[in-house]
């Protein structure tokens, strides 16, 4: 028994002291450059895939990418542990003060974009909607079909799950119309499906629901809402050149921060995203919004 | 007795005794790793919070109270279809099906007990949900239903091939007394046979439940998740949102140690003590019976 006991002890100490710590790097051997690479979750796949075709093209610089948010990226690029930080949102004031106060001047680089196509059944008769509407609807203040102009039928609200970030985009972006300090919620009725399939599967049989995806995943046989931010305003579909001219009010930029103006690697690394057709191929293959190649003055 | 011979007695006492504490070390560690995880909600969280109306733990609502209830209505109605088809089907095989039918059908649904949940949610999501929406004019089929149907159907074999053994394991002098008297076979198999197999019966139908209400994939894939309180009767037939389904589709990206970690492991906490009540309630029911049942015998 008294084995036992120390078996127990040594199982319950082994459990507790165990916790995750995961991160993505490639091993550095001889390579002349090394390129530290934090931030959002959102970009870190796109981040990895364009890290690994870049390396395979470039075999001595080796670059290590690694997720955790925006908010660490930016963090990490103060600190000087990273050369580049990935954003999936501009710098926030405060942090550019914290910027400041250590000399350091972080420079905004848009790599790619990622706009959200609101779905419906090609049988619904709606077209477009207002950002407000879409947020009485998904707020529980519309729960039929005809209080947007479409037939008598029940609205099914569908969602990604809370802990992706495409719903706290489309709950900040849509539901509280970009207010930072409004705090609608969503419906509790609405049904939070584990993955994009889900919600294309179910809005393709079910002329009741409305949904959300990433445009890059949205199949042709779905039909997309044109969508306006003010009611005057004109409605805009998703797409490439909508998302490019700022028109269509769902998209947002992706970033990448550098401390100061990139040079040597992390400026070739730079220049290779922003204006190669290669990595913005790979910006599509994932679901976003390549940003267009010809060089755009920034905002 | 030479002494090799009792050196291995000794060591292969030693390995049987290990494994058979073992489940009782694995389980006790197991507790204790939840309340260790688990328990921390219950001081960060108020607990009017924790028995409040919404989950949405991103905005810090941290209530379970529509996670739990979730879980009881799909399980109730699981149960309303596995017991039924359960116990028919092993009744079927055991008393009336002739022998070749039998041995066709018992390994047949046993084969059906080894259909990995995923594909039977992948048909949830491609065929019940749909047939349900259409077929009782409901807004979504994605609902309570849709998961009872497709849990009923995963616990029906484990109902099916434990009540069959039970079945199966009454003497047959039993049956032929019944039929001596002139019972016929419906009354035979009523009041003789079924009362006779109880307890196996019972344990046949607790730990479907069991297999119920565990269940994670099939029932995340067809019930919509929308973490509704689950209190009126028309919940069936809404979505709703299970304890087993939010843990899984939530872990993954939790910061360890956060309030959502205590609280998703709290969660885990609340389906461990359920199922420990189920398991208490049936053996103690299942020990009470015995004894009756030696009081008559003797």
């Amino acid at each position: 028994m008294k084995y036992f006991l120390v078996f127990i002890a040594f199982l319950a100490f082994s459990l507790t002291s165990c916790g995750p710590a995961a991160s993505l790097s490639t091993s550095p051997t001889q390579a002349s450059a090394y390129i530290e690479n934090k931030g959002s979750d959102t970009i870190v796949n796109l981040a990895l895939a364009w890290a690994e075709r870049y390396q395979g093209e470039h075999p001595d610089v080796r670059i290590s990418v690694t997720g955790g948010g925006s908010g660490t990226g930016i963090a990490a690029l103060l600190n000087g542990t990273v050369d580049i930080a990935n954003a999936s949102r501009q710098i926030k004031p405060e942090e550019l003060q914290e910027a400041q106060s250590k000399g350091i001047n972080p420079v905004e680089h848009v790599i790619a974009r990622d706009a959200i196509a609101v779905i419906v059944n090609p049988e619904n008769p709606v077209e477009e909607l207002t950002l407000q509407q879409l947020s009485d609807i998904y707020s529980g203040k519309i729960n039929n079909w005809r209080g947007v102009g479409g037939e008598d039928r029940p609205i099914v609200r569908l969602s990604r799950e809370t802990n992706s970030g495409t719903h706290v985009y489309f709950l900040e972006t849509v539901l509280r119309l970009g207010e930072k300090d409004n705090k609608t919620l969503f419906s509790t009725d609405t049904l939070l499906l584990p993955s994009s399939e889900g919600i294309i599967n179910e809005v393709r049989q079910n002329p009741n629901a409305i949904g959300y995806d990433g445009l890059g995943y949205v199949p042709k046989d779905l039909k997309m809402i044109a969508i306006a931010r003010q009611p005057g305003d004109s409605y805009v579909l998703p797409s490439i050149a909508t998302v490019n001219d700022n028109s269509y009010p769902i998209a947002r930029d992706l970033y990448m921060y550098t401390a100061g103006e990139p040079n040597g690697a992390v400026a070739a690394y730079l220049d290779w995203i922003m204006h190669s057709d290669e990595a913005q191929a790979i910006v599509a293959e994932l679901g976003f919004v390549p940003i267009a190649l010809t060089p755009t003055p920034s905002p | 007795m030479d002494k090799s011979l009792s050196w291995r007695e000794y060591i292969i006492t030693g390995v049987i005794k290990a494994s058979g504490y073992s489940a009782i070390v694995f389980v006790a560690l197991i507790f204790y790793f939840l309340l260790h995880e688990g328990l921390p909600a219950l001081s960060e969280v108020p607990l009017a919070d924790l028995l409040g109306q919404r989950w949405y733990p991103i905005e810090n609502y941290f209530s379970i109270l529509p996670l739990i209830t979730g879980t009881l209505v799909v399980t109730l109605g699981a149960m309303l279809v596995a017991i039924p088809f359960g116990i028919g089907t092993a009744v079927f095989i055991a008393e009336i099906a002739p022998r070749w039918t039998r041995d066709i059908l018992k390994p047949l649904v046993e084969l059906l007990g080894g259909l990995p949940s995923v594909v039977l949610g992948f048909m949830g999501i491609l065929v019940l949900a749909p047939f349900l929406r259409v077929f009782l004019d409901l807004p979504t089929g994605l609902t309570a239903l849709a998961g009872s149907l497709l849990l009923g159907g995963i616990a029906v074999p484990t109902v099916v091939s434990i009540a069959e053994d039970a079945l199966d394991a009454v003497p047959q002098s039993y049956r032929e007394g019944a039929w001596a008297i002139g019972a016929t076979r419906w009354q035979t198999i009523w009041r003789v046979t079924l009362p006779a197999a109880r307890s196996g019966v019972l344990t046949a139908v607790m730990l479907g439940l069991g297999r119920a209400i565990g269940e994670t994939m099939a029932v995340m894939m067809v019930t919509g998740n929308a973490p509704v309180l689950a209190v009126k009767l028309t919940s069936l037939f809404s979505p709703v949102r299970t304890m087993t389904a939010t843990i899984a589709a939530e872990m993954g990206e939790v910061a360890s140690g956060s309030v959502h970690y205590h609280v998703l492991f709290f969660i885990g906490l609340v389906l461990f003590l359920i199922s420990l009540a189920v398991n208490v309630v049936a053996s103690a029911v299942v020990f009470r019976q015995k004894k009756r049942a030696e009081r008559v015998l003797s």
